[in-house]
């Protein structure tokens, strides 16, 4: 995606396919050119009205709802800064804000870390077994949201679950891993690195094989060892990959919302809510609309921040 | 893998030609051992939780809270999955979850195609606006700003319907950036040598780019088809009848109870997981061996 984003940028009419109609007479060549302006209008008119009514449009509601009052329906007060005033000083945004980021901070490493030791484990040329173990992989990406909080939910029950037996089996007390906010939200972040590791091996495997062997070779026979290949060519070789996982998954971290609900549903109590569900919560169920806007854009702001600081990243580590 | 174990088996007898066939052949397999055994604890961990959460579906409500708990059920039974077919109307929710994702994944393949293409082959200030535009939808998603996409839909009056769902799921930025990357690599020399012979625009995308762009078409068909079965944010908040429910906010219903039934949980689960794994081991390959390099994420 970054390099998409740099060649979107970048790439100015290289290869302009205006110019075909060269020799030909004026007239001709000014109907070309208008044929090849209509063409991609028409080709690109279903994406356009779509991303209109279903981006842009929101979005511009987005902004202007959040200096509102609205609250679903009626009439649209303006109240100004308003809701920014109150967010910045609501204690409950700040937690779920909070505990959001923790939650980033911790399930990306993880995600990352499993992700690519699955990519590795693929690709090295003695495992043998690779592809039902690629199959076997790859399954977690098939479950839903929703079931994978069902399945992790079943696994780390506090009774009956599999972890505290084999635990308690062992001589140790029963883990308290959903009456324990901080527990609890350690068994999410595992269960979001598990769910999200199939696709973020396959990015890497890409990227992988796209390291020359000849390095591995050289560095053999210098006499590096396995760890110390990985570190010094491995890494440096999927660098773009990893700023690219990083980024998707620090996106898709901060809007976790269905594996959640099925998990824990934010508890024990509220201490796990995040932030999407405390939009969710706002903006529907107390039909606050107004009060859930402001905090929405807060969150943009937040998600554009990152992003840009990733590519940022991406860039000087590219020059 | 066969050409895998060639080139390494080769590599191996340049390196040390000279030592017997027999020791080379045992120096393999020792050497193998790490790698296999490594790659094989990472499958049984990522396996485990599915096949423990598998075997539980088919233990009986008793077994399932009895100490010791075993690995495979001492008694198999199906009592949960005939509850859980009882208690959910799998029939009507299997058919609304297929309808939504089969008709938005069409669409998504088409419009991805053809607007991949436009910014792959075209020129035009414009454009470059608009792939910028589609790029900012990775960074900025739509279930940030769930109420004003609310209302959007409701006021085009496609609240508590269907069409309500499957209109805002249709674009995604990863789609047309799959169909962009591929249609940059097909050479400009074909497009030219079409434009010589006469051929229309429109033509050439349908007749001779789009068959060729079929095996992304799949990828991102199976892919699209994935997250539109597994959606859950949108549905939940543009359904409100259960008759129109999609199969993940049928199961939220299951958990939402104070008390959970996990036997009916578990089987209710294991039941809407089974079209996506028969669809995915048909066509495994198209997924798990596209080089796919563009932002898969929606």
């Amino acid at each position: 995606m970054t390099s998409t984003m740099r060649s979107v940028v970048g790439a100015k009419a290289k290869d302009a396919p205006v110019d075909a109609g060269v020799g030909t007479s004026p007239s001709r060549r000014r109907r070309v050119k208008r044929r090849y302006r209509l063409t991609p209008l028409l080709l690109s008119a279903g994406v356009i009205v779509l991303l209109g009514l279903f981006f842009l449009w929101p979005g511009v509601l987005g902004l202007t709802y959040s200096f509102t009052s609205y609250r679903g329906f009626g009439p649209m007060n303006f109240v100004g800064l308003d809701n920014y005033a109150k967010l910045a000083s609501d204690p409950t945004f700040y937690a779920a804000l909070g505990r959001t980021l923790i939650y980033t901070a911790f399930s990306v490493p993880l995600g990352y870390a499993l992700s690519l030791s699955l990519a590795v484990a693929l690709t090295n040329l003695r495992a043998r077994g690779k592809t039902a173990a690629r199959i076997i992989f790859f399954l977690p990406w098939l479950v839903s949201p929703i079931v994978t909080g069902v399945i992790w939910r079943w696994m780390f029950g506090e009774n009956f679950g599999f972890v505290n037996y084999v635990i308690t089996s062992l001589g140790g007390g029963a883990v308290p891993w959903s009456s324990d906010p901080n527990l609890s939200l350690m068994v999410v972040i595992v269960a979001s690195a598990w769910a999200g590791a199939a696709f973020n091996m396959l990015l890497f495997i890409a990227a992988l094989n796209n390291v020359p062997k000849s390095y591995y070779e050289a560095a053999e026979l210098d006499g590096a060892n396995g760890w110390q290949r990985f570190v010094s060519i491995t890494l440096p070789g999927i660098a773009p990959t990893s700023v690219l996982v990083i980024l998707l998954s620090t996106l898709g971290q901060m809007k976790e919302f269905a594996m959640i609900q099925a998990l824990n549903n934010g508890g024990p109590g509220t201490s796990n809510q995040l932030i999407v569900q405390y939009i969710y919560q706002t903006g529907f169920a107390q039909s606050n609309v107004g009060y859930a806007s402001a905090a929405s854009m807060v969150l943009l702001v937040i998600l554009m921040v990152i992003a840009l600081i990733q590519l940022a990243i991406n860039r000087k580590a590219n020059q | 893998m066969a050409t895998e174990t060639m080139s390494s088996s080769m590599g191996a007898r340049i390196r040390r030609s000279s030592r017997p066939v027999t020791r080379k052949k045992s120096g393999e397999i020792r050497r193998s051992i790490l790698p296999t055994t490594m790659l094989w604890v990472l499958a049984v961990l990522m396996a485990f939780p599915l096949l423990w959460f598998l075997l539980s579906s088919f233990k009986g409500g008793g077994e399932l809270f009895t100490y010791p708990l075993s690995f495979l059920p001492r008694e198999w039974t199906i009592d949960g999955y005939a509850r859980a077919w009882e208690r959910i109307d799998f029939v009507r929710y299997f058919g609304n979850t297929i309808v939504v994702a089969t008709i938005t994944t069409a669409l998504t393949v088409f419009f991805c195609a053809t607007a991949g293409y436009a910014l792959a082959k075209y020129r035009a200030p414009w454009l470059s606006v608009l792939a910028l535009c589609i790029l900012s939808m990775t960074m900025l998603p739509g279930e940030v700003i769930l109420n004003p996409t609310f209302s959007v839909v409701r006021d085009l009056g496609f609240y508590n319907s269907l069409i309500g769902v499957i209109l805002p799921s249709i674009l995604t930025p990863t789609g047309v950036f799959m169909f962009r990357q591929f249609f940059i690599t097909v050479p400009d020399e074909l497009l030219d040598a079409a434009r010589m012979d006469g051929a229309k625009e429109l033509s050439i995308f349908f007749r001779i780019m789009l068959p060729l762009a079929r095996p992304i078409m799949l990828t991102l068909a199976i892919i699209s088809f994935q997250w539109r079965w597994n959606d859950y944010i949108f549905p939940l908040i543009i359904l409100s009848d259960p008759k129109n429910f999609t199969l993940q906010i049928a199961l939220r219903t299951l958990i939402g109870s104070e008390n959970i039934d996990w036997a009916i949980l578990l089987a209710a689960s294991v039941i809407s997981m089974i079209p996506l794994v028969l669809l995915y081991l048909v066509f495994q390959k198209y997924i798990t061996s596209s080089d796919i390099n563009t932002g898969l994420r929606d």
